[in-house]
């Protein structure tokens, strides 16, 4: 017991300081990350459904924003909205993962939608259904199967790239790993900090990860190829 | 036309001043030395990728347990972690575990997207071989074709149909993901604008500049993995 209190791995890892403070960053980083997808669901929706739309002007805005955000680093978006925009730490990371991330939903209902052929749509109207009974009882349906596991999967994607947040000095979990981490000077001591890090993203985006495929062949399984 | 623009408060003050975008072009050539790191980075971490892709892919369509359970562990690994955690760990971590060793920023960063993007492209190329079906190759070999003879012109061609769009959209990814090393130092556009940017707090034209730069290195390629998606949804 003696021998195992005087490792200096040991002592740290039973040090609560430690613990508190990965606790606090990751607190960060799921807030950061939640809202981010929250925000980025309801923007993309709106984003993905003008681009969907074929109103001319509408459309392209939806396009050009999307086309020209997918092909930018989300570290710059992030370092834009502190330094340009002015926004604190937290917010400038939250938003910065918003405009990036409202890109990809966008494409991903965008693609869900599109996955719907025409004819649907045709049947649907010459039934009598309104637009809106259409995109409820027709449309929707198996689009929002197809959208379901990709947006699930993007959450990994946001919780990963929160991390960014470590250049404009947010506290989420990555930057308090790293300050914790130069509190030692021991490599042992260090090189846990990190594998513990690792740990915990591993932990929280595998378990996403596992329900997104799990979605993706439960429900490309229950729909079957009837129709498509 | 310069009175025009004295009258217009936000081209004088304010983050996008004209000043500003003066001061940011009189020194165009450090984002363009920026640029140029982020191309090597790229190309050379691309380069990795695809090979350590290829290679786990190829193992994770195997039917041998031991190396399609390493692909699948490095594959959960990689795509599970923040890329920057594990550039820390080759930026930090490596050297106190081998002492005295030293890795130059732009090799931390090949490795860095390399290994990541790695694999992202084992799973491409994974489903890709997957997609085929044994039958193809069984009906190949049973014409004649050896085994190599068979993959070179009846599997390969079929794959990469469906592995190019996926690939080349990895490659717009990993050329984004290159700029994690600015948190590093590593020099590349993203470092050299955010460096310059700080010295004079010219952010606005200079972040506009870099990400056109990372704009103009993504797009090609973006709009190539759509006209590839096309052409295989027509085949």
């Amino acid at each position: 017991m003696d021998a195992f209190m005087e490792n200096p791995v040991a002592v740290m890892l039973s040090d609560p300081i430690l613990w508190i403070g990965l606790w606090y960053g990751l607190l960060l980083t799921l807030q950061i990350a939640a809202l981010s997808i929250v925000l980025s669901f309801a923007f993309g929706t709106v984003l993905g459904a003008m681009r969907y739309s074929g109103l001319p002007v509408v459309k392209h805005f939806a396009a050009t924003y999307i086309e020209v955000v997918r092909n930018l680093p989300t570290l710059l978006l992030i370092l834009t909205s502190y330094f340009v925009l002015g926004l604190p730490a937290m917010w400038a990371a939250t938003i910065g993962l918003t405009i990036y991330t409202s890109a990809i939903i966008a494409e991903v209902i965008r693609g869900g939608l599109n996955s719907v052929p025409t004819g649907q749509w045709e049947a649907a109207r010459s039934q009598g259904f309104s637009f809106l009974q259409s995109m409820r009882h027709i449309v929707l349906p198996p689009a929002v199967v197809k959208m379901i596991p990709p947006i699930v999967s993007q959450f990994v994607t946001v919780i990963k790239d929160s991390s960014f947040a470590m250049a404009i000095g947010a506290y989420e979990l990555m930057f308090k790993g790293t300050i914790l981490a130069a509190t030692f000077w021991r490599p042992s001591q260090i090189i846990t900090i990190y594998v513990v890090i690792s740990i915990i993203y591993f932990t929280i985006n595998f378990i996403i990860s596992t329900i997104a495929r799990s979605l993706q062949a439960r429900l490309s399984v229950g729909r079957g190829s009837i129709g498509s | 036309m310069s009175d025009i623009f004295g009258r217009i408060g936000f081209l004088q003050e304010g983050p996008f001043a004209i000043p500003r975008w003066e001061a940011v072009f009189s020194n165009i050539d450090l984002l363009w030395q920026g640029a140029l790191v982020t191309l090597t980075v790229a190309s050379l971490g691309l380069a990795l990728a695809l090979a350590l892709g290829t290679v786990l892919g190829v193992m994770g369509a195997s039917h041998w347990t031991g190396p399609r359970a390493f692909a699948r562990g490095y594959v959960e690994f990689y795509q599970n972690t923040p890329l920057l955690i594990q550039v820390f760990m080759i930026f930090n971590a490596l050297p106190m575990i081998i002492s005295g060793l030293f890795i130059p920023v732009i090799t931390i960063g090949i490795l860095g997207v390399g290994m990541y993007h790695g694999a992202y492209i084992s799973e491409v190329v994974r489903a890709g071989i997957q997609s085929i079906g044994r039958g193809q190759l069984e009906a190949a070999v049973s014409q004649g074709f050896t085994y190599v003879g068979a993959m070179r012109y009846i599997i390969i061609p079929q794959a990469m149909r469906i592995v190019l769009p996926p690939l080349t959209n990895q490659a717009v990814s990993l050329i984004k993901n290159t700029s994690v090393i600015a948190i590093i130092a590593g020099g590349d556009l993203m470092y050299a604008g955010d460096a310059f940017a700080g010295r004079f707090g010219h952010y606005g034209p200079t972040y506009v500049l870099v990400g056109l730069g990372y704009f103009l290195m993504c797009f090609p390629l973006a709009i190539l993995a759509r006209r590839l998606e096309d052409r295989t949804r027509v085949a």
